[in-house]
């Protein structure tokens, strides 16, 4: 039994979702606490109260699309339990890693869900089952030392931990 | 098999003889570069000589909470002695400034908080974005870590019709084989030959809309000249092997190529040949960014607006990449052509680029723009369209207020 398994209700997002749409340019310098709000106000107005911790995102490829802003931190912050993506941008899938948020590549899984099914994610093996229809696709697990930044909670919770940041 | 560029720089810097995709490696950094904000929370530093510490989206400071960040950015400069730090007055884009100054280096690694920092890949110099997070674990610890990527070889041949820049190149790539997330591009050709740093930088930088993870040029005869009596420390260029991988070869023939527009909202499998968008009306027009805001870039406007006006009811913007590009780009006429047809230039920031400040698009609003991003609510309003073409294209659509084919405008030296 993996510990790595989560299991949450589906939200279901297209290709090409970019940081843009996650961090609006106006909420780049907000705080932190502010910033979850914003979230997809751009494409999908009123998401951010009706998302609730432990929900999974779906989403198709290059996921996380664009700049360096910390999407991670706020999918985290909204309670997503985990991001499921057909494909990810570099970028993307770092911050969400860094931010301590299960996230795995997984080719199928946009034909996989509708939106509400409910999701089981084994970010350790890669598989994701549609517990609601009982069908399941294999994604590409990340590499044990990166799924470890996961573990720990991030990078500034492993910084921390050593002594290098406050 | 051999090695590619790209995978021998990440085997020489992880310590490991062969590395190939689906690796992890582990890596020295040799360059960090950060901006605006500084981070008052570090205990300890790795290396402050591998810091490069500037100023680029919020200069001069638009807000009290811009003039607090950069002030806390003066201090973690100050506190941790950091030699290349660039105060504003000698401030520019982060991609433009290290290139300028000789600190992207070939065969380095360098990372920089901001995710067009594949632009230093023009210098053969292996570099990518990071978030805020990872820059910091970078400071403190030096290293970080890739998954190596497949690697797409693009080979340039021919040459670049009239009126067809760099620019339209890689958004014709990105029109034809859209995103390439989780690989990287390598840069080849006699096509390559002849085109110079500015369109090197411009097509590395806009790799980040392809979604690499690295866009690799290689060290010839135009980045050799370009890093002479530049480049601050002593280097080796990575080249491939003769038998080095390649998941594809592309090869585009330069000289078939069209001026290309990317539509409004994304940017993979979304360009079209500009003959698909003229005539679309413009309330603003931009270049600028660290994929356009090049003194080569002054010289395509200057000469395309010489002697004519912008549009009624069209706004021109022109931002420069750093202080320098402005400079020259005084020295060389083009600022004051630009103004005289109604242009406005700014200082150098990231500004309009990433609707920041000084040049933000109102509801509705329609732009052409030669910066980096065309997503919705980039630039202002998240009901603004925003069109993205070459240097030319833009100021083409800017006298004539619609998108306009840079081909069919008449040079004022032509006239006469």
């Amino acid at each position: 039994m993996s510990n790595k398994k989560v299991t949450g209700k589906v939200w279901k997002f297209g290709s090409d979702i970019n940081t843009d749409l996650v961090i609006p340019n106006f909420a780049i310098y907000m705080k932190r606490e502010e910033q979850p709000q914003h979230c997809f106000v751009a494409n999908r107005p009123g998401w951010v109260d009706e998302v609730q911790p432990g929900d999974i995102l779906i989403a198709g490829t290059n996921f996380g699309v664009g700049s360096g802003r910390p999407i991670g931190d706020v999918f985290v912050d909204l309670g997503v339990a985990a991001v499921v993506a057909e494909s990810f941008n570099g970028l993307g899938l770092r911050n969400c890693v860094n931010a301590g948020l299960a996230s795995l590549p997984c080719k199928g899984v946009l034909d996989l869900f509708d939106e509400g099914d409910i999701a089981e994610v084994d970010w350790g093996t890669g598989e994701v089952r549609n517990l609601t229809k009982g069908t399941s696709v294999t994604g590409q697990a990340l590499p044990q030392d990166i799924q470890g930044i996961v573990e720990e909670g991030g990078v500034m919770a492993k910084l921390r931990k050593e002594g290098f940041v406050t | 098999m051999g090695m590619n560029a790209i995978e021998k720089i990440l085997a020489k810097r992880s310590g490991q003889a062969i590395v190939k995709p689906g690796d992890v490696v582990v890596v020295d950094v040799d360059t960090a570069v950060s901006f605006d904000a500084g981070k008052p929370f570090i205990k300890k530093i790795h290396n402050p000589d591998m810091l490069v510490l500037l100023h680029d989206h919020m200069v001069p400071a638009p807000t009290l909470d811009a003039a607090n960040g950069a002030k806390s950015m003066r201090e973690f400069a100050a506190k941790f002695n950091v030699k290349n730090y660039f105060p504003v007055g000698r401030h520019g884009i982060s991609h433009v400034l290290v290139a300028e100054e000789g600190l992207a280096l070939p065969g380095n690694i360098l990372v920089n908080g901001d995710s067009h920092t594949c632009s230093s890949g023009a210098l053969n110099c292996l570099a990518r974005g990071m978030g805020p997070s990872e820059m910091t674990y970078i400071m403190c610890k030096g290293k970080t870590w890739y998954i190596v990527g497949p690697t797409t070889k693009v080979v340039l041949e021919g040459d670049l019709p009239e009126g067809v820049y760099p620019r339209d190149v890689i958004h014709y790539l990105a029109g034809q084989h859209g995103d390439f997330a989780g690989r990287n591009l390598e840069w080849y050709g006699p096509g390559l030959e002849k085109i110079g740093m500015d369109g090197r930088l411009t097509m590395a930088t806009i790799s980040a809309e392809l979604s690499v993870d690295f866009s690799l040029f290689p060290y010839d005869k135009v980045l050799a000249d370009y890093l002479d009596g530049r480049a601050k420390r002593p280097f080796e260029p990575s080249f491939p092997d003769d038998d080095a991988e390649y998941e594809q070869v592309i090869t585009i023939n330069l000289s078939e190529l069209e001026p290309q527009v990317v539509l409004p909202n994304k940017v993979a499998w979304n360009s079209k040949p500009i003959s698909e968008v003229v005539g679309k009306r413009v309330d603003q027009a931009f270049i600028g960014s660290c994929a356009n805001g090049r003194l080569s870039d002054f010289k395509i406007a200057a000469d395309i607006v010489r002697g004519k006006k912008v549009a009624e009811g069209t706004r021109f913007i022109i931002t420069p990449g750093s202080q320098d590009v402005m400079r020259r780009a005084v020295k060389a006429g083009y600022v004051e052509t630009l103004l005289e047809a109604g242009a406005v230039v700014t200082n150098s920031t990231c500004g309009a680029c990433y609707g920041g400040h000084m040049g933000l698009l109102a509801d509705g609003e329609v732009c052409i723009t030669a910066s980096t991003r065309n997503f919705k609510g980039r630039m202002g309003s998240a009901s603004a369209e925003i069109y993205m073409g070459s240097p030319a294209t833009v100021a083409a659509s800017a006298i004539a207020g619609v998108i306009t084919d840079p081909r069919t405008v008449q040079k004022v030296e032509e006239l006469a």
